[in-house]
């Protein structure tokens, strides 16, 4: 039997009928068809399917899409806006935070939502935050500057004494 | 990896969820954060017809004191618990619990009413609730009971609920004035289940001990009251020489098995170093320290 659930993703609403047992990361990946969100274990251990359910990062592999039935749901490809990429992905870029990039959506929906929780992390707690997101090429050192890097930015933004820094173009 | 087929109801409130599984009393499972249902259900480890969700039922995720007792809904999440002002400063061993299950993602939808329910020897809530004496209310179609950790927890992944009851708050009886409790847990990584864990609690009186609660993760078929070291330190002075003894019982308590974790030998032994850590620790905070 299947059920009606409206899923609003990056700001676009997404409805469908639907199977109770389809995955939050199927709806993601094969509904909205938005495959910036990765299935790594499957076992709600690696991390790479982390979204933000009403701004809190969520495995989408362990929640039914059901479950998030009327939710806002925010994945990487909401990240980035009018052209210009969102600081947790400039901080990726410029500080080298991927090799593979498998692990990288699910690593920056968590850092977004570290961020806006807490504006200036120390290297603890920004590797505290991603214990949940498993890397394995980089060793997360880079990781955890390109994470570092954005909190400068986005404090310096929100900061009306500093310049604007540039803007990171999107080829 | 797709769960078998089931049907899914989200009553908004607690009646509909409890007649929902009286209608389905063999066929059905409550689904709370899902951070341990979803995954079984995945590996086809369990594959209910039914599923109640409870995240419409309002009222589940109270956290406050009332009349003596910290009222945990069991519908509050992890990561509630190590935010909490009034877990961090009245309850510092349930907020030490909390940050070590899984990992901060898990733990933004895993619940404390379902690592109960769950009843896994390896989760670590019920260990600190078996040294907290803890007891849970679990509603159902012939009303509410209570039911107290140690008949809670039947063994691996079964408890006392019957078919249609619903486990809907946790009560912790709030700490004496000198009082103290802590969580050791020894993990392969971040976000593994516990080689072994210790929840220690006690309660003095000057230095003597006049209560002591001990319970063991994931060394034995459920969560493990280590009854001999908490009789043999009520009446004692806590010092290196009633800890050490204490450690010791409890190791002689758990009831490990060899696993991809370690051997049973090992693991005993742990019990025995965490238990220890975990007795001074608590020790120390009766005492007003950290």
């Amino acid at each position: 039997m299947t059920q009606q659930v409206t899923v609003t993703i990056n700001g676009q609403p997404y409805t469908a009928d639907i199977e109770p047992r389809l995955l939050l990361v199927h709806f993601i990946r094969e509904v909205a068809g938005l495959t910036g969100t990765h299935i790594g274990c499957d076992t709600t251990s690696c991390g790479a399917c982390t979204v933000l359910i009403n701004n809190i990062p969520a495995k989408s592999c362990t929640i039914l899409a059901v479950q998030a039935d009327g939710a806002e749901v925010r994945t990487v490809e909401g990240l980035e806006q009018n052209g210009q990429l969102h600081p947790v992905q400039a901080g990726f870029v410029e500080e080298h935070g991927l090799q593979c990039g498998f692990c990288t959506p699910g690593m920056m929906m968590t850092a977004v939502a570290l961020l806006q929780n807490n504006p200036d992390p120390t290297e603890e707690e920004v590797r505290w935050a991603i214990s949940g997101n498993l890397c394995r090429c980089t060793g997360y050192v880079n990781i955890v500057k390109s994470i570092q890097r954005a909190a400068k930015q986005i404090r310096e933004e929100h900061s009306p004494s500093s310049p604007k820094p540039e803007a990171v173009e999107v080829s | 990896m797709i769960p078998d087929k089931f049907e899914y109801f989200a009553p908004t409130n607690l009646t509909d969820a409890v007649s929902f599984l009286q209608q389905h009393p063999e066929d059905a499972k409550v689904l709370a954060g899902g951070q341990s249902l979803i995954p079984l259900m995945k590996f086809r480890l369990a594959a209910p017809g039914y599923l109640v969700d409870l995240r419409k039922v309002p009222h589940m995720d109270l956290l406050q004191e009332r009349y003596g007792v910290l009222v945990i809904g069991a519908m509050v999440r992890e990561a509630r618990m190590e935010s909490s002002p009034l877990i961090r400063q009245r309850y510092p061993a349930l907020m030490e619990t909390s940050r070590v299950v899984a990992d901060p993602i898990v733990r933004n939808f895993a619940t404390l009413g379902g690592n109960l329910a769950h009843a896994d020897p390896a989760n670590d809530h019920p260990a600190m609730m078996v040294a907290l004496r803890a007891s849970v209310l679990a509603h159902g179609a012939k009303g509410t009971r209570t039911i107290s950790i140690d008949d809670l927890l039947v063994d691996t992944l079964e408890t006392s609920l019957t078919p249609d009851e619903i486990l809907t708050e946790i009560h912790i009886p709030q700490p004496a004035p000198q009082s103290g409790s802590a969580y050791c847990k020894l993990e392969r990584k971040v976000g593994d289940y516990a080689i072994a864990a210790v929840a220690a609690s006690v309660a003095l009186d000057g230095d003597v001990c006049t209560q002591a609660g001990l319970g063991l993760t994931n060394v034995g078929p459920k969560a493990i009251r280590a009854a001999a070291a908490e009789n043999f330190l009520v009446g004692k002075r806590l010092n290196d020489e009633t800890i050490s003894e204490a450690a010791r019982l409890a190791s002689e308590s758990a009831d490990p098995t060899s696993d991809l974790r370690g051997p049973a030998e090992y693991k005993r032994a742990m019990v025995r170093t965490l238990a220890t850590r975990a007795l001074r620790t608590a020790t120390q905070r009766a005492r007003g320290g950290v």
